[in-house]
């Protein structure tokens, strides 16, 4: 079974690398970008089958490693 | 006094650490990260700067969840002192040992300079010979420095007196040239709520030695070794 985890920052969190590619992407010349925030992506496989386990088992590795919830929200997407 | 040193992979101040702690009077073991315990009869718990994990994921995220750090946690839990500079401080974060999180500089660039302190209170382990309100010159040298906290976290910190260090001009003053990465309130070091961890950016093991430019920041070790 393979899952996606996406990490970003919370509302209102400064991300100053998130600023930085805004500003590069302006001089660049991309027109129409309002606003960058940077996150993470994590492609990860599973050894089981079950729906439910992987779900524990995802949410478990977000709280107590990708993630660091003072900052950053994550979500979960099983495939 | 009896302390231990941690090493993580990608540590790289544990040698300058380790020095400016014989120098204050203190005995010193090196710990690998992957020891289940600290060695016996440990007073203080170092975790020195550097890069541990190449500041993959965050920076001290894996360091923080390393098998050595339970015994640390247990340690802290126990009143035992613990000290974490730089990289240690981030580790600490993330540990869950000290509250908020060290951000990405505001400016985006790896900082590297001397750097002027404010010592908030001379009444804890760590800052006993120094004064209350007194300037100290020391270094930094990070790229993520920028503390930052939730709003309560921030109020709690400032109520109860857990800010230890804060970036200031040569008056004491908090200006904002004074606090380069960014930090809330200027913050440079926090103490945990029994005032037995404490977590800081700047390097006080830089400034033990005239010979490299001054001796600031010995107070804080001869502070350990004297309480």
């Amino acid at each position: 079974m393979k899952a996606r985890v996406t990490v970003t920052l919370k509302t209102g969190v400064l991300d100053p690398q998130g600023k930085a590619i805004e500003g590069a992407l302006k001089s660049l010349g991309v027109d129409g970008v309002a606003n960058v925030r940077q996150g993470k992506v994590f492609d990860i496989e599973l050894d089981t089958a079950d729906r439910s386990a992987a779900e524990e088992t995802l949410k478990a590795a977000c709280e107590r490693l990708l993630a660091n919830t003072v900052i950053e929200n994550y979500r979960v997407e099983i495939a | 006094m009896k302390s231990a040193v941690i090493v993580f992979p990608g540590s790289n101040r544990e040698g300058d650490v380790a020095k400016a702690l014989v120098q204050a009077g203190s005995t010193v073991e090196k710990v690998w990260h992957a020891e289940p315990d600290l060695p016996a009869g440990t007073d203080l718990v170092v975790l020195p700067g550097g890069f541990s994990y190449g500041d993959y994921l965050r920076c001290g995220a894996i360091a923080g969840r390393a098998r050595v750090m339970d015994a640390v946690r247990a340690h802290a839990a126990r009143g035992g002192r613990v000290l974490g500079i730089c990289n240690g401080f981030q580790i600490l974060c993330e540990s869950g040992l000290l509250p908020g999180i060290l951000m990405r500089n505001a400016n985006l660039k790896f900082i590297c300079h001397r750097q002027l302190l404010r010592v908030e209170r001379s009444d804890t382990s760590f800052t006993n010979h120094y004064d209350k309100g007194q300037v100290i010159d020391v270094c930094v040298a990070h790229g993520e420095g920028n503390y930052t906290a939730d709003s309560e976290t921030l109020k709690r910190l400032e109520g109860d007196g857990l800010v230890a260090f804060r970036y200031s001009d040569a008056k004491g003053e908090i200006t904002t040239d004074s606090n380069r990465n960014g930090s809330m309130n200027a913050i440079a070091g926090i103490y945990s709520e029994g005032l037995n961890v404490l977590g800081m950016m700047p390097h006080p093991e830089n400034l033990i030695d005239e010979l490299v430019g001054g001796t600031d920041g010995r107070g804080l070790f001869q502070s350990l070794v004297a309480a």
